[in-house]
């Protein structure tokens, strides 16, 4: 069998020499005791937020200890199988949902965090929520001139260009389906170096091309003398006087699932909250902290997403090149008192994925399983947060603490979705399918577009009815001068204790409007360096 | 269907879910959440998964291991969830195993080793299309469970044109 052929790379692991070379990297599923750590400056989190601030940091001078909940799993760990990935990789497995389960939310749970396992895809944040966060929330600081320096930057650290090679298939066919209705569709720029075009990103990059934090930034601040604990559970800040006084840990088991009896406790000048933006709310409500105008949680944004397949005559093998590389933004739409709006990519299209998403069971499952080469699928992800008819989802705690995220699905959502599974059909026949799916629990499909435009109109939408995913997750403790509707202020400090910063995507005040990634890098990458210079001047 | 059967349907379902909750609370003991499942969820998943993955499961001498490896795959899956998660489900197998909210939520009058497939494949659909969101996210659980499960299984990609991971090599 052809999975039984492959064998075990030989390809280099740069992470495994620096261990072997000396990096101070602590997986604390191991430990046999408690543990103290002190260092200048505490890390929450190894994601896009956490991984950039502390390069910036450790590169100051400052010592640094980086704090990740998940596993430290390198390009050799990368096999490339889904069963590997999803429990090793990802939060609860790669199906993490919101509160009435009615959206999965794929986010990462590792090293590297969701840099790890993201597709790539890297955009500036758009001009027009730049232009929406100084006006309906005030801040100054953060417009396109002001953050095009910490794009370039970062684009340049993580070597964000152009993809030259041809798209696969997959996003071949909404690059075609949209130019044949006159609709705009282009390609997307990608933070690889390098990259070998074999479609897995989303199972930790076996090449080490993609230019997550686990091969650039964490690689960096560990050179410079930083500390890893890896299988560590950030339990909550204590805090007296205005200040964060220590950060209380806990160790996992081996399976990273449990807390283990393991304390550390790890005292800093200065503590940086970077879990993401279901992982931040979460630490900041389990400490208690002062919250008088009860911000923090609030207006957490996911892109909620639907998704329409089609079968294609040709083969399109989905699950083979670079996964995500064409988008389209033509109904992304930018009136924020308008109907919500909408951005257009393609996901890669593996066993697991596949067939969870599909809808049906038995035969009726199947069928369109064993159609999976031919299985062409477009993703609609919806801009949230922008109208007061779109206020987000709401980050609460479970009785054992852990994160737990409500977001209801209402009308003004469902509007989206609806006009985004008729936009999706219309351009996967456009493409040439010659059978659309919408992806919805009755299974229904549709041969010819009018019939779809038809059907599309009436189905009923509903929670658990047409499933629903994200990627990315947004907002819950955001930026802002105003302290009764932001948690942190401009230089990303909370606004009531004065050494607590939060570096991550629950800084945005609404979602982005794209894939956040490099909107956590740029925004992140100036408030990291404003620190690191406060810091330094103390 | 009038509305005043609808309503009667709806009132009457509405009554059998939030009986059929009480029941199982106020009689079962808290599932265990760690470790391996319970024999009667093994039981349940056994009758469960042939209707999930008809037509994917293979016949055959191939038939029973892949079987085997479905139910050993949704064990795994179920251990690397994390414990708020894994109580949720046992609960709803609990839920599923205990004989009157087994009657009464899902319809299944014998029990599941005895239980017909066009038995388990209406509580299916009726979990599918339920009013209540609980159930429709109850059957959205075991739909994905069961189906990631022989998806991931490498066994299953030859019938669906899956060819596997690349090699690769430097050599």
């Amino acid at each position: 069998m052809m999975a039984e052929v492959l064998r075990q790379s030989r390809l280099p692991d740069p992470f495994r020499a620096g261990l072997d070379s000396g990096w101070k990297v602590v997986d604390a599923s191991t430990l046999a005791e408690d543990r103290d750590i002190t260092a200048d400056v505490a890390i929450v989190g190894t994601g896009a937020g956490g991984g950039t601030a502390a390069e910036i940091l450790a590169q100051a001078g400052l010592s640094v200890v980086m704090i990740e909940e998940g596993p430290l799993a390198t390009s050799s760990n990368f096999r490339m199988r889904e069963a590997d990935a999803y429990p090793q990789l990802y939060q609860e497995s790669a199906a993490r949902k919101t509160k009435d389960k009615a959206i999965n939310i794929l986010q990462g749970r590792c090293v590297g965090g969701s840099t790890t396992v993201n597709w790539t895809s890297s955009f500036r944040t758009p001009a027009a929520t730049l232009e929406h966060w100084a006006g309906a929330f005030g801040l100054a600081g953060f417009g396109a001139t002001d953050l095009a320096p910490w794009f370039e930057r970062m684009e340049q650290r993580l070597n964000i260009t152009a993809w030259p090679v041809v798209p696969n298939e997959n996003n071949d066919a909404l690059h075609r389906g949209a130019q044949a209705l006159g609709i705009g569709a282009d390609a997307i720029r990608r933070n690889v170096k390098g990259c070998w075009n074999i479609g897995y990103c989303g199972m930790g990059c076996p090449t080490n091309a993609k230019q997550s934090m686990l091969v650039t930034t964490i690689p960096a601040a560990l050179e410079r003398g930083a500390t890893l604990l890896t299988r560590t559970r950030a339990l909550a800040f204590e805090h007296g006087a205005g200040r964060v006084t220590a950060l209380k840990c806990a160790g996992l088991d081996a399976g990273g699932t449990d807390p283990s009896p393991r304390r550390i406790t790890v005292r800093a000048r200065t503590f940086i909250a970077a879990g993401g933006a279901i992982g931040t709310p979460a630490l900041l409500l389990r400490s208690g902290l002062p919250d008088p105008h009860g911000v923090i949680g609030k207006a957490t944004f996911l892109h909620p997403t639907v998704v329409s397949a089609a079968l294609m005559p040709e083969r399109v093998d989905g699950f083979s090149g670079a996964p995500q590389t064409i988008y389209s933004d033509h109904f992304l739409g930018t009136d924020p008192s308008g109907p919500i709006g909408y951005k257009l990519e393609v996901p890669p299209i593996h066993p697991v994925l596949a067939a969870i998403t599909l809808p049906g069971r038995g035969a009726a499952h199947a069928r369109w399983m064993h159609e999976l080469p031919h299985l062409q699928v477009v993703v609609a992800l919806l801009r949230d947060g922008f109208h007061p008819e779109s206020p987000g989802g709401r980050v609460t705690l479970r009785a054992d603490g852990t994160p737990l995220l409500d977001y209801p699905l209402n009308d003004y959502f469902w509007d989206g979705a609806r006009r985004a599974l008729a936009t999706m059909a219309e351009i996967q026949f456009a493409a040439g399918a010659k059978t659309v799916m919408p992806v919805h629990a009755s299974g229904v499909s549709y041969d010819r577009w009018s019939d779809a435009r038809a059907g599309l109109a009436a189905l009923p939408l509903a929670p658990l009815v047409a499933p629903v995913f994200s990627a990315h997750v947004m907002g819950g403790s955001p930026l802002g001068p105003d302290v009764r509707r932001a948690a942190v202020d401009t230089d990303g400090r909370y606004h009531h204790l004065e050494n607590l910063y939060v570096l991550d995507g629950s800084l945005f005040p609404t979602s982005i409007g794209a894939n956040p990634q490099l909107s956590i890098y740029a925004i992140t990458a100036k408030l990291a360096t404003g620190l690191a210079q406060r810091l330094r001047g103390a | 269907m009038s509305r005043r059967t609808l309503l009667k349907v709806g009132v009457a379902g509405g009554a059998a879910l939030l009986l059929g909750r009480w029941l199982y609370i106020a009689t079962t003991p808290k599932p265990a959440s760690h470790g391996t499942l319970e024999a009667s969820a093994r039981t349940m998943l056994a009758a469960i998964i042939p209707v999930l993955l008809d037509g994917a499961l293979p016949g055959g001498a191939d038939a029973g291991v892949a079987y085997a490896e479905t139910l050993a795959g949704v064990e795994q899956t179920i251990a690397g969830l994390p414990p708020a998660t894994r109580d949720e489900l046992a609960e709803l197998f609990s839920l599923l195993d205990f004989a009157p909210t087994r009657c009464l939520v899902a319809g299944i009058w014998s029990p599941w080793a005895q239980a017909s497939r066009e038995a388990i494949e209406a509580f299916l659909v009726s979990w599918r299309d339920s009013r209540f969101a609980l159930l429709r996210s109850a059957y959205g659980a075991l739909h994905q469970i069961v189906l990631a499960a022989w998806y991931a299984n490498p066994r299953s990609w030859p019938a669906i044109g899956y060819p596997g991971p690349p090699a690769l090599s430097t050599e």
